[in-house]
C-alpha cells in the first residue's frame, strides 16, 4: 500500500483524519499516486493538479524521504521507499511566508 | 415563526446568523469551511434550505458546497468551471495577449423559479450555469463574444471578476451582469447574446475614453424585483440609475461625502429607498472622516442621508466590499453589512439604528439574508 499525507484543508475536503492508503499499480508515480488519490476522493480533483491539464497546482508540493518532487516528472517513478510502502508520498501546501 | 438567516462569507470561513422576527439576538454558527475564502454565500428562493457557497484557496482551487437542510450539513459538488471551446485571450498588463484562465467564483445566483437551476459568476469573467443542483456547470459563453479574437476587456487590479448577477422577476429571459473591468451587461434570450449597458457611464481617469461602451468598472449593481426595469449602480466612482433597464443611465449621488465605494442595496419594501456605503476613495478604501455611515435616499437618489445611529462615527477605517451588504424582506425591513474589519452590523427598521451582530470576524466578503417563513 502506497501512504499519503494530505494537508489538513485537503483532509477535510475529503474527510480523512490521517494518511491515505492507496492500492496503486506499478511504476508508482506521481501521477499513478494522483490518479489513485483522485478516483477515490474526487472531491480533490482540481485541488492538487488543474482540470483538464492536470498540471500541479503552483502552490502544492510534492515531498517525499527528504526530497522536494515537486519539479520531477510526473511519470518519473518515485523513490523504492515511497514505492514500498515505508515512506510517504506527502503533499504539501506551499508556505505563504510574510 | 418568522426570522431571518445571515450567510457570511469571509476570508476564513463561512458564518450563519440566525434570528427571530424581532432579531434582537442572534445564533452564531461557524466557521464553515474553516480557513477558506468564501466568496459568497446564497439561499434559492424555491427552497430556502437549499444553500450554495463557493469556497476557495490560493493553494487549493474552487469548490463548491451545498446544503439542503439550511446550511446544517455540506456536500462538496461540482467544482470544474471549464471555458466553452476556445478558452479566448483578453488583454493583459502588460498590452500583451493572455488566455483566459479560470481563477474563482465571486458570486452563486440561484434560479428565481428553479430548485436545480444555479447561476455562477466567474474570474476570470465568464457566466456558468448548472440545471443539476452545482453537480455540473456549463458556460453561457454568449457573453464573451467571438472568441476566436481577441477581447477588449480587461483586468483591473482586482482582476477581472463578474461579480454581480441579477435575475428578472417578470423576465425570466432577461438577467444583468456586472464584470470588474469590463462594466455591466444584460441578455434578453436567456444568456445566448448579450447587450453592454453602459451608456451614461463616465470613467475619467480609468478609461482612455470615459464613455467607452465597455471597460467601465462597475462595482455592483441592485433592483427591486417589483420594478425590475429600475437599476441602481454603484460604479468605481458614481452612483447611477436606471429607468430602462439599463439602456441609459443617469447620475444620483448627488448629496453624498464621496461616491466611491462598493456595495448598494433596496429597501425591500420601498423600491425608491436606496441604501449605499460611501468610501473616501480609490485610493483610501476606508470611510470619509473615519466615520462609518450608511447613506439612505428615500427618492431614489440625489438626497441623501446619513445613517449613523449605532455606528462608529471616529477612527472607524473598514471597508465594505461589493456583496456584503442585503436586506431582509421582514416588516419593517431589516438592513445589514460587513466590513473587512469582521464586524457584521444590522437594523431593524431600515437603516434608523444599528448595532454589531458579531464584531470579530475574519474580513467579510459577502453578506446574503434569508427571511424564513
Amino acid at each position: 500500500m502506497i501512504r499519503v499525507v494530505l494537508p489538513f484543508h485537503l483532509q477535510t475536503l475529503a474527510r480523512v483524519d490521517g494518511e491515505v492508503a492507496l492500492e496503486v499499480p506499478a511504476p508508482v508515480t506521481q501521477r499513478a499516486i494522483l490518479d489513485a488519490l483522485e478516483a477515490r476522493f474526487p472531491v480533490l480533483r482540481g485541488a492538487i493538479r488543474d482540470h483538464g491539464t492536470l498540471k500541479r497546482r503552483a502552490f502544492v508540493r510534492f515531498f517525499a524521504t527528504g526530497l522536494d518532487l515537486s519539479h520531477e516528472s510526473p511519470d518519473a517513478p518515485l523513490p523504492d521507499a515511497v514505492a514500498e510502502g515505508r515512506e510517504p508520498f506527502m503533499v504539501i501546501g506551499a508556505m505563504a511566508g510574510g | 415563526m418568522s426570522g431571518v438567516r445571515l450567510l457570511v462569507g469571509t476570508r476564513k470561513g463561512a458564518f450563519i446568523l440566525t434570528t427571530d422576527a424581532k432579531r434582537e439576538k442572534w445564533d452564531v454558527q461557524g466557521p464553515l469551511f474553516a480557513g477558506w475564502e468564501i466568496f459568497h454565500m446564497k439561499g434559492s428562493p424555491v427552497d430556502p434550505n437549499r444553500l450554495y457557497t463557493s469556497q476557495t484557496s490560493a493553494w487549493f482551487g474552487q469548490q463548491i458546497q451545498r446544503s439542503n437542510d439550511g446550511g446544517k450539513t455540506w456536500d462538496p459538488v461540482g467544482h470544474e468551471f471549464k471555458y466553452e471551446g476556445v478558452p479566448g485571450t483578453h488583454q493583459w498588463y502588460d498590452g500583451t495577449q493572455h488566455p483566459w484562465e479560470f481563477k474563482r467564483i465571486w458570486h452563486l445566483e440561484p434560479s428565481l423559479t428553479e430548485r436545480d437551476t444555479v447561476f455562477a459568476g466567474a474570474e476570470d469573467a465568464a457566466l456558468f450555469r448548472s440545471t443539476d443542483g452545482a453537480q455540473s456547470w456549463q458556460e453561457l459563453a454568449g457573453l464573451r463574444g467571438d472568441r476566436s479574437r481577441p477581447s477588449f476587456w480587461q483586468p483591473g487590479a482586482g482582476g477581472m471578476g463578474l461579480h454581480t448577477i441579477v435575475l428578472d422577476p417578470s423576465n425570466p429571459k432577461r438577467m444583468y451582469i456586472a464584470i470588474s473591468a469590463a462594466g455591466a451587461f444584460r441578455t434578453d434570450d436567456g444568456g445566448a447574446s448579450w447587450l453592454p449597458i453602459n451608456k451614461g457611464l463616465q470613467s475619467l481617469y480609468q478609461l482612455p475614453d470615459p464613455h467607452a461602451e465597455v471597460g467601465h468598472c462597475v462595482h455592483r449593481i441592485a433592483m427591486h424585483p417589483s420594478r425590475p426595469g429600475v437599476l441602481f449602480m454603484q460604479k468605481h466612482w458614481d452612483v447611477l440609475r436606471s429607468d430602462d433597464s439599463g439602456d441609459s443611465w443617469r447620475d444620483i449621488g448627488a448629496g453624498l461625502p464621496s461616491d466611491f465605494g462598493f456595495p448598494i442595496a433596496v429597501h425591500a419594501h420601498d423600491p425608491e429607498t436606496v441604501y449605499v456605503v460611501p468610501i473616501k476613495s480609490d485610493s483610501e478604501h476606508y470611510p470619509p472622516e473615519g466615520k462609518l455611515r450608511v447613506y439612505r435616499s428615500r427618492k431614489g437618489g440625489n438626497d441623501w442621508e446619513a445613517l449613523t445611529d449605532g455606528l462608529p462615527q471616529e477612527n472607524c477605517f473598514v471597508n465594505v466590499l461589493r456583496g456584503a451588504m442585503t436586506v431582509d424582506k421582514l416588516d419593517p425591513c431589516g438592513v445589514y453589512f460587513g466590513t473587512t474589519g469582521g464586524q457584521v452590523y444590522g437594523s431593524p427598521n431600515g437603516g434608523d439604528r444599528w448595532s454589531p451582530i458579531v464584531r470579530d470576524l475574519p474580513a467579510v466578503l459577502s453578506v446574503e439574508a434569508q427571511t424564513l417563513p
